[in-house]
């Protein structure tokens, strides 16, 4: 482990990519117990187009308050893929939506086709968010599933418990193959 | 609608992740708070909707006005009534608003008002990041005027300064200034809240004369006169006019020259307990990055790279922008040679630093007026730049 990560979530409006940083920052900062800051795209760059929240996770205080080369991509659309493939450092984890994105396989670059796996084995499409945080805690570390699971479950809606619960964990049962 | 939660920590004491428009509104009902006026604008509109939220559980009241002047009256008159009130804003917002904060300083109504700054003149740039708004805090309301302006530059010193904010304003009887910027607005950290218990308020001071003795700007108790709410038992005159003790209005030169320079010397004679500044590294550097608000931490960024790279840099945090920090600026400039003023506007604070420095150092800007947030790489590359 690191200990300060650069993370950036990209995709579009509507995917809730904005949640998914929300989550994965207040179980990082309430429930891990690490340092994090996290912006988000505002305003009318956040509707419709590319959409993206970046966030900072560390074992120390954080000064600049924004990531450069991210340790840690998230890309949920192609147009998201497109711009920030380029801005990620050389070890850097990259989880690519590949039932949305046309992506080039490379070392470090995870194909999960994660919005297919929401609608098929969740049995909703609008958790694929949640299912990319699964992904990313089980490939990455980078918070802890029971953080996560306690951020989650205090801001989705009464009633979805259940099934966000299910679309975490999916996390957990998968394999993952980079370079492929 | 709430987009944050607030859990209890193993001490008891509330923690969240949050942003700072909503870690502002949080300290500020601890504080006290309990009036809330306002016309909901980006990038500060958050404070507005969880101040709507949030009030009524504390007993408070929430107006939405129909425009910024009104929904800062509405707080002059809710602060005279004895409630600690304050407004959120932006920068059209903020000039709108000035008259009513030349109301408030002149009748030394306690008040916080914040300015979540984002590009300028004019509408300008709503969502994007700016702090053009550091004269305009300082002299947007005519005439000479007394006023305490504060900077954060993380979640939890929004918090922090949100307390001061209120503590000042009770103390002194004068509006105060939290002036932000949209970066820091939406940006979200860990802040955890003081216990009840742990909370150090303060109240302003209240009469102890029988209402038949009481004068609403009475010198008898000091530069700050005690304030009793309006309404009540106490019945006194307010104007904007320039007035004497009972609040009448004046116009005998030397009755003039008494009561402006009695609300200028409760600041002024008070900037060992006003002013706040925070030093990092300047015990042995060589280059001193002075800034306020967001940037600080950008400037505290290049130092440690700076740093790494044999560059001795320290940096100087202006906490409270106004009344100026002379006394720290100056004592730095005298040991540090190279200056550089960091400030995403296109250069204001540099002069008040360049006054405060009385020649000793070699002052240069740093500014960014894009609408972005300044990166750790473009102060860096300024100052090797200017090493040649």
């Amino acid at each position: 482990m690191k200990s300060l990560y650069e993370i950036r979530f990209s995709g579009s409006g509507g995917q809730g990519i904005i949640t998914a940083g929300m989550v994965l920052g207040e179980g990082a900062s309430l429930f891990d117990g690490k340092y994090v800051v996290q912006t988000q795209s505002y305003g009318p760059e956040a509707r419709g187009g590319a959409c993206k929240t970046e966030l900072i996770i560390a074992d120390y205080p954080v000064n600049y308050p924004k990531p450069i080369l991210a340790d840690i991509l998230l890309a949920m659309s192609q147009a998201a893929y497109d711009k920030y493939i380029h801005e990620i450092k050389d070890d850097a984890f990259v989880v690519v939506d590949s039932s949305l994105v046309q992506y080039k396989p490379a070392k470090g670059v995870y194909p999960v086709p994660i919005t297919k796996l929401a609608a098929e084995e969740v049995g909703l499409k609008v958790t694929a968010n949640v299912v990319a945080l699964g992904v990313i805690s089980s490939l990455t570390k980078i918070a802890s599933y029971e953080a996560l699971e306690r951020a989650l479950l205090s801001r989705v809606p009464r009633g979805t418990e259940e099934i966000n619960k299910k679309a975490l964990a999916l996390g957990k049962k998968l394999e993952f193959k980079d370079n492929v | 609608m709430l987009f944050y939660k607030l859990f209890k920590d193993k001490d008891g004491r509330k923690v969240g992740f949050v942003q700072a428009n909503e870690a502002c509104i949080e300290a500020a009902l601890l504080a006290g708070m309990r009036f809330f006026a306002g016309y909901p604008i980006t990038p500060s509109s958050e404070m507005a909707s969880v101040s709507s939220e949030k009030l009524p559980m504390y007993g408070g009241k929430f107006i939405q006005m129909e425009d910024e002047i009104a929904a800062m009256t509405a707080v002059c008159g809710a602060s005279m009534a004895g409630l600690k009130a304050m407004t959120a804003t932006s920068g059209p917002g903020f000039s709108l608003k000035q008259e009513a904060i030349g109301y408030a300083a002149m009748n030394e109504i306690p008040c916080v008002i914040v300015n979540v700054q984002r590009a300028g003149p004019s509408t300008g740039l709503p969502t994007q990041v700016s702090q053009g708004d550091v004269m305009q805090a300082r002299w947007g309301t005519h005439g000479d005027h007394p006023i305490i302006v504060l900077s954060p530059s993380t979640v939890v010193e929004t918090a922090d300064l949100t307390f001061d904010a209120f503590n000042l304003a009770e103390k002194y009887r004068t509006p105060v200034i939290l002036l932000m910027d949209e970066t820091l607005a939406h940006m979200r950290e860990k802040i955890t809240l003081p216990a009840e218990n742990e909370l150090k308020l303060v109240e302003r001071k209240r009469a102890t004369v029988p209402p038949s003795d009481y004068r609403s700007f009475d010198t008898r108790f000091g530069d700050v006169p005690p304030f009793e709410p309006y309404g009540g038992k106490y019945h006194f005159h307010i104007t904007g006019l320039t007035h004497d003790e009972m609040g009448f209005p004046i116009v005998e030169p030397d009755d003039v020259v008494k009561a402006m320079d009695r609300i200028h010397r409760k600041i002024n004679n008070n900037l060992d307990d006003i002013v706040k500044v925070k030093q990092f590294q300047t015990d042995d550097a060589e280059i001193l990055l002075v800034s306020f608000g967001t940037p600080v931490r950008t400037c505290l960024g290049a130092m440690e790279i700076g740093r790494k790279e044999g560059l001795k840099i320290g940096v100087l945090q202006l906490q409270t922008i106004w009344p100026f920090p002379d006394k720290a600026v100056l004592n730095l400039a005298k040991k540090i040679g190279k200056i550089f003023v960091v400030e995403l506007n296109m250069g204001q604070i540099i002069n008040e630093v360049q006054r405060a420095s009385q020649g000793k150092s070699n002052i240069k800007g740093i500014n960014k007026y894009d609408g972005l947030f300044i990166s750790p790489d473009e102060i860096l590359s300024h100052i090797l730049e200017s090493k040649g």
